[in-house]
C-alpha cells in the first residue's frame, strides 16, 4: 500500500477509488489546485508588509491582532487560522521554522518551499540561526537578536522584515515589490531598492 | 527516545539547499496529493493531528528518504484504508470493488473557496482558567509519550526552563485529538528559552527559541 511504489501511480489509484465512492469530486481537487497555484502565495504577505511598512494605523493593528488584521487584506484560513506577524527591529532578527513537521503561515506565503521542509532546515536553525542564515548568504551583526519561532501549535508566524532604506516616498505597491517570502520567513532579507531593475 | 520527525537540535544533516525560483509543485502527481489532502481535511473525516500521526508512523527511513509529498500520500493511503474509505485490495486495483459507504459527503467545486477561507480553527472555549500568565518561569515536561504517541512538544526543550510571553487561548489539544481521544481543549502558551538554556553555554548568546506550549506540557518553575 504505501511502499516504495511510484507515487504518480499511488495518488491516482487513491483518486480514482475515492471518486468512484462518491467521497471526492475531481473538480474540487482541480479546484483546490488552482488555488493555491494562483491565488495564494508570497504576494499576499508582501502587501501584509508593505502596508505596515506605510500605514501606522494598520502596523499597530498588526501587532495587536495579526489574525484580523491580515484578514482584514482579504487573507485568512487554512494553515492560517490564527496568525502572529513578528516584527524585525534593528536589534531583533525573527527567524520561523516548524521542527515537528511543515506548519508555515498558507494564507500569506502559500505552500513551503521543500527547503523548509528538510531536515537541514528544520534541524538545524533552532540550534545554529546564524549557520543557516549563511547558507541563504545573509550576515547579520554579532549582537542582533535572534529570536526563532518553531511553529508547534496551530498559530503561524509571519515576520515582518525591516524596511529597506533607500525607500522614503515609495508607494505600497512598489514596497511590496521588495518582500520576498524568504525575508517573511526571517531566512531572507527584503530585496535592496538598488536591486530593483526599474 | 526520539522519533525521526521531532529534528529540532539534531546534528549531520549538512546545509540547507534554497532552489532558486522553486515551482509551487515539482510534479503534477505532487497537485493531487495536496489537492486530497485538503479535500479530505475540509470534510472533516480525520483531524491535522491525525494526519500529522500517520506520517510520523513512517519508518524511519521512509521518512528522510521520500519526498514531502510522498510521506504526505503514504498518511493518506493509512487514513483512507484506516478510517474503512478504501480498501488496500483497492488501491492495489486502482478501482472501487465495493460501494462506498456512507458519507463523507464530498467537497463541490463551488464551496472550495468558502471551505478554505473558513479554515479548520482549533481555538475552543475555555473549560477552567488559565494556570499560568504572561511573565512566568515555566519548565516543560521530560516526559517521553512512548512510542507512537503523537505530541507537539519538541524534544529539545523537554526539562528546559522558559519564560511565558503570551497566552494564546484555548485550543483542540494534538495529543489526544490525534488518537481519537476529542478535542480536551487546553490552554496554549508561546513560551521562550534561552539558546543557552536549550544547548549549553557554548550556544550563541544571541540566541532565543519559542515554541507554542499546551498547558499540559509545563509545570511551573518558582
Amino acid at each position: 500500500m504505501s511502499g516504495a511504489a511510484d507515487p504518480e501511480l499511488r495518488v491516482r489509484a487513491l483518486e480514482q477509488v475515492l471518486v468512484e465512492k462518491g467521497y471526492v469530486d475531481p473538480a474540487a481537487l482541480d479546484a483546490v489546485v488552482e488555488i493555491y497555484e494562483r491565488n495564494v502565495g508570497p504576494h499576499n504577505g508582501a502587501r501584509v508588509v508593505a502596508r505596515a511598512w506605510c500605514d501606522p494605523d494598520y502596523r499597530r493593528r498588526l501587532q495587536t491582532d495579526s489574525t484580523a488584521a491580515i484578514a482584514s487584506l482579504g487573507y485568512s484560513g487554512r494553515g492560517g487560522e490564527v496568525i502572529r506577524a513578528v516584527e524585525n527591529t534593528p536589534q531583533v532578527h525573527n527567524i520561523v521554522v516548524c521542527t515537528l513537521c511543515s506548519c508555515y503561515p498558507w494564507p500569506v506565503l502559500g505552500l513551503p518551499p521543500v527547503w523548509y521542509k528538510s531536515a537541514p532546515y528544520r534541524s538545524r536553525v533552532v540550534a545554529d540561526p546564524r549557520g543557516v542564515l549563511s547558507d541563504f548568504g545573509v550576515e547579520l551583526p554579532d549582537d542582533t537578536q535572534i529570536r526563532v519561532w518553531d511553529s508547534t501549535s496551530e498559530i503561524r508566524y509571519l515576520v515582518v522584515p525591516l524596511r529597506p532604506e533607500g525607500t522614503d516616498g515609495w508607494s505600497e505597491d512598489a514596497l511590496a515589490g521588495l518582500v520576498t517570502r524568504d525575508s517573511m520567513i526571517g531566512a531572507g532579507l527584503p530585496t535592496r531598492p538598488e536591486g530593483v531593475g526599474s | 527516545m526520539t522519533p525521526v520527525h521531532d529534528m529540532g537540535g539534531v546534528a549531520g544533516y549538512g546545509p540547507v539547499e534554497p532552489e532558486p525560483d522553486e515551482p509551487v509543485f515539482h510534479a503534477g502527481w505532487e497537485k493531487r496529493v495536496l489537492a486530497l489532502h485538503v479535500d479530505l481535511g475540509a470534510t472533516g473525516v480525520w483531524s491535522l493531528d491525525e494526519f500529522r500521526l500517520a506520517r510520523e508512523r513512517l519508518a524511519p527511513h521512509d521518512y528522510l528518504d521520500r519526498s514531502y509529498y510522498d510521506t504526505a500520500l503514504a498518511a493518506l493511503e493509512r487514513l483512507a484504508t484506516g478510517h474503512g474509505l478504501v480498501g488496500p485490495d483497492e488501491l492495489a486495483a486502482g478501482r472501487s470493488l465495493r460501494t462506498g459507504g456512507p458519507p463523507p459527503r464530498p467537497l463541490s467545486a463551488t464551496a472550495v473557496a468558502d471551505a478554505l477561507r473558513r479554515g479548520r480553527p482549533s481555538a475552543r472555549a475555555a473549560p477552567r482558567p488559565a494556570r499560568f500568565s504572561a511573565g512566568d518561569t515555566v519548565r516543560a515536561i521530560d516526559t517521553d509519550p512512548g512510542p507512537g504517541r503523537h505530541t507537539r512538544l519538541p524534544g529539545y526543550v523537554r526539562g528546559r526552563a522558559g519564560v511565558v510571553t503570551a497566552v494564546h487561548g484555548c485550543h483542540a489539544f494534538p495529543d489526544a485529538r490525534a488518537h481519537g481521544r476529542g478535542d480536551d481543549p487546553q490552554w496554549l502558551y508561546s513560551v521562550r528559552f534561552r539558546g543557552r538554556e536549550l544547548w549549553g553555554p557554548g550556544a550563541d548568546p544571541t540566541l532565543s527559541v519559542s515554541i507554542d506550549a499546551f498547558e499540559p506540557y509545563l509545570e511551573s518553575a518558582r
